[in-house]
């Protein structure tokens, strides 16, 4: 594999540091990639012109970009692309991405046809944030709507700024639609996973839309924290603490843990078996990383049987090498972590009324050379008490709880997705109704099956735009055009 | 210079630290003249500094120093007794949660600034100018070591009041928008009084400041240059070659013969002096390369697994600081830093350090340049 040499790109001017970051193989240990670092004051620096990204863009109609979007999402998908000093192809790209984050190759590969969708389908994918509106009234600001009236949509900035993580390139899908809508880019790219920033920035450029509006900016916390206090509206991806700590910034849009739930309901649960493949799934799937993963199952009762039987299908799942088409398990990269979240789970393990239901599939922490990994976890709470029933770990975990239906909307905590299993009329109105729910499933629909024409977590559209009033004549509106 | 006269420089300034060594040991552990902490700590020795330091490396002899010593009082058990009765300062590091350490000083802070002044180029640190300290108040050495400086060169020095101790706070309490309203505050102080007609021309800043000024003065129509400044030194582990040439080529607006805005960087705690840079440059990669006011202060780079002996040159290692003034004597004290072993040279035949950073074990943990 040969070593990139990828610079920072200040308005899609490369930008060669003195300082780089050596992107290492997880395993291996040799150098990756040289990445180029910058500091802080020059976000806050080029953030004077952030102005220019969104001038460059409107300069191109909505429906032009979403034509080019589709071309970088072919690019994206199967072309070797410029990437620094030299080049990459897709599957250098899944070789890449696989040895700098621990991911499984497969799961590399997904990711790339995930964001090639996006990219792809960005009309239906706009259509169904936007709720249908014509992409004209966002690019003029204001239009008329079907039923006559005018509308307004004013943006509340000129780029988008984005702290990138580590640990899920799946979640890059989010921030795909800004240049489309006519915004920049403000990335921090993942320390390990830089490569789908580059490569969907290098796609845009092969597509013909201008590097100006679009800024890579590759760093430590001074480089996230300018951005999140440069650009008006940003996102970033962390912790539970990284969301209190932005919670109730109105520029900053926060996507930590899920605490995505698959809840069954008194009518469904005596036919559990039926659902089994799509709890697996829910819990199983991107190697357990994502904030849409379930970390919990509530059941008002079997929940003992839903744990055995899901601990027969995930407990035997070993650690494989990445290269391997049926390795699903990703590695924790960072020495020390997989011990340290295990050591946690010891702790969470010993309270009473909790069962580990994968003790007898061997052992869970796998430590290697460099790295570790956990193989997937299944826990019986005998009660929605036990802590361990409200925490989500980085690996497929679930915790089985047994609470009884009438409990479960008090129970479960901030969920990002709810699959309801579910034929009872009044639960599925409560639940509609709950608003400790974001994304609600009702029926059997693995919790991490998006469907993409309904909006996804935090909605960019109320993000970006305001909807307000515009009040004008019908001689000024024919002659505004 | 050619390599034999550095070599003798070099022996020469061997010679004057060994004699420097004799001396403060002499001072700090005789009776009459050394502190009380000093010669309670001689009964715990297992061998007797008066007569077993005859050299600079007979300080290996010593236990670690350990800057827990200094947390807590009473601050006079520091005060030798050969200065009793002279006016004691005492500075402080830390101290946002718990005890501070503190040291006592009386006039090394004078001396040091004075020695550093030394090194400062007339062209861009005019004799008489005015100076702006932009860096932390309160029982900080750097707030009278500065002024002292500026004084010592004939000129006033302006201040603004900044706590670090509340912005450590606000850091750990993850208030990030007061955080972000009381950096603003610091520079509307500054700005203030760059503006106001004082005709400053050097300043103090740390790199985060000084790059907040930057910005605030940019974002009001003006720079750096235009308010006048020529002179700026600045310092700290942030201080990297990159760091350098973001200043110089998006702040200053070029080299100093260019911009004629000249910026230096310094290392140093308020345990030992301050270090001083080899001038950096362009053609250098801007590499930052500290060497100690020997013999009053030494820096030396030494192998993580055994903190007396020293790693060859250009090898990195961690950085031990020695102090040995009749003021204060640190017998070693391990840095919470790594860095490159440099060669002596012309201006400086001592051994420097290069590119430090935190120390890789501690790097996690450490919090660097918050203001």
């Amino acid at each position: 594999m040969s070593v990139l040499s990828m610079p920072a790109l200040r308005w899609g001017q490369p930008y060669e540091s003195l300082e780089v970051n050596e992107v290492r193989h997880f395993l291996s240990g040799d150098v990756v990639a040289r990445i180029s670092q910058v500091n802080g004051g020059m976000v806050r620096r080029d953030m004077r012109q952030a102005g220019k990204a969104r001038d460059i863009l409107r300069q191109i109609p909505i429906e032009e970009l979403l034509r080019k979007a589709a071309v970088a999402a072919d690019l994206f998908e199967t072309a070797e692309l410029p990437m620094g000093d030299g080049t990459q192809t897709p599957e250098q790209f899944v070789k890449q991405q696989s040895a700098t984050t621990g991911l499984p190759e497969v799961l590399c590969r997904s990711n790339i046809t995930k964001n090639a969708f996006v990219l792809r389908n960005m009309p239906q994918i706009l259509e169904a944030l936007t709720r249908g509106l014509d992409p004209k009234i966002l690019e003029a600001g204001y239009g008329r709507e079907d039923r006559g009236v005018i509308v307004s949509y004013q943006a509340q900035t000129t780029v988008l700024g984005a702290v990138l993580p580590s640990n899920s390139p799946g979640v890059h899908t989010l921030w795909l639609p800004v240049v489309p809508l006519q915004m920049g880019l403000v990335l921090k790219p993942g320390g390990q996973e830089p490569w789908t920033a580059y490569r969907v920035a290098a796609a845009f450029q092969q597509a013909g839309i201008p590097g100006e509006p679009i800024s890579l900016y590759p760093g430590g916390h001074d480089v996230g924290e300018s951005i999140l206090a440069a650009c008006n509206r940003s996102m970033i991806f962390g912790s539970a603490q990284t969301v209190a700590k932005y919670a109730g910034n109105p520029g900053v849009q926060v996507h930590g843990p899920g605490f995505s739930k698959i809840l069954i309901g008194d009518d469904c649960v005596d036919r559990w078996e039926q659902y089994l493949d799509l709890m697996v799934e829910s819990v199983y799937s991107n190697g357990g990383r994502s904030c849409i993963n379930c970390s919990a199952i509530y059941t008002p009762r079997h929940g003992k049987e839903i744990a055995q039987a899901l601990a027969e299908r995930l407990g035997p799942i070993d650690v494989l090498p990445p290269e391997d088409p049926n390795a699903g398990l990703a590695a924790f990269t960072t020495e020390g972590t997989a011990k340290a979240i295990w050591e946690m789970l010891q702790k969470d393990l010993g309270q009473g009324g909790v069962t580990d239901m994968t003790a007898a599939y061997g052992d869970r922490l796998v430590e290697q050379e460099k790295v570790g990994y956990l193989r997937p976890m299944v826990v019986h709470c005998a009660s929605s008490e036990a802590e361990i029933a409200a925490k989500e770990f980085m690996f497929p975990f679930v915790s089985v709880v047994e609470c009884p239906q009438a409990e479960m909307l008090g129970k479960i905590g901030s969920t990002l997705v709810a699959t309801a299993l579910t034929e009872d009329k009044d639960w599925s109105r409560q639940l509609v109704t709950a608003t400790n729910i974001d994304r609600l499933n009702i029926g059997p629909i693995p919790t991490n099956r998006l469907n993409w024409l309904q909006p996804h977590e935090g909605n960019l559209i109320d993000f970006l735009f305001r909807s307000r009033a515009v009040q004008m004549s019908d001689e000024m509106f024919a002659a505004l055009g | 210079m050619s390599t034999a006269e550095l070599d003798a420089r070099a022996r020469q300034a061997k010679e004057e630290l060994d004699a420097q060594t004799c001396r403060v040991v002499a001072y700090h552990f005789h009776d009459s003249t050394g502190c009380p902490f000093w010669l309670e700590k001689k009964r715990e020795l297992k061998f007797d500094p008066l007569k077993e330091v005859r050299c600079y490396d007979d300080l290996k002899k010593f236990p670690e120093f350990q800057d827990e010593w200094l947390r807590g009082g009473p601050i006079r058990r520091w005060v030798p007794q050969g200065h009793a009765g002279k006016p004691v300062y005492v500075f402080e590091t830390g101290g946002t949660t718990g005890i501070p350490k503190s040291r006592m000083v009386i006039d090394d802070f004078r001396t040091d600034y004075e020695l550093f002044s030394h090194t400062l180029p007339d062209e861009y640190f005019p004799k008489g100018a005015n100076w702006l300290m932009l860096g932390p108040s309160g029982p900080r050495r750097l707030r009278l070591a500065v002024e002292h400086l500026c004084q010592y060169r004939g000129g006033i020095c302006f201040c603004i009041d900044l706590d670090p101790r509340w912005v450590v706070k606000l850091i750990k309490k993850g208030w990030m928008e007061h955080l972000e309203e009381y950096k603003k505050h610091c520079i509307d102080q500054a700005v203030t009084v760059l503006t106001a007609g004082h005709d400053i021309k050097c300043m103090f800043a740390t790199p985060k400041l000084l790059d907040a000024l930057a910005l605030g003065l940019e974002e009001r129509g003006t720079s750096i240059q235009e308010v006048g400044i020529t002179g700026i030194f600045s310092g700290g582990t942030e201080f990297t070659p990159q760091w350098t040439r973001y200043c110089v080529e998006e702040l200053f607006g070029g080299p100093p013969e260019v911009s004629g805005v000249y910026m230096t960087p310094t290392y140093g705690n308020t345990l030992m002096g301050l270090a001083c840079s080899k001038p950096v440059t362009a053609a250098d990669g801007y590499k930052i390369s500290y060497y100690a006011p020997q013999p009053r202060a030494v820096v030396e780079v030494v192998s993580f697994d055994d903190y007396n002996q020293v790693v060859p040159y250009g090898e990195t290692g961690r950085v031990k600081l020695t102090t040995l003034t009749d003021e204060f004597f640190v017998p070693g004290f391990m840095e919470r830093d790594e860095g490159e072993r440099e060669q002596p040279f012309e201006k400086y035949p001592w051994d420097g350090v290069s590119g430090v950073r935190p120390f890789h074990e501690f790097a996690s943990s450490t919090t660097v340049g918050v203001y």
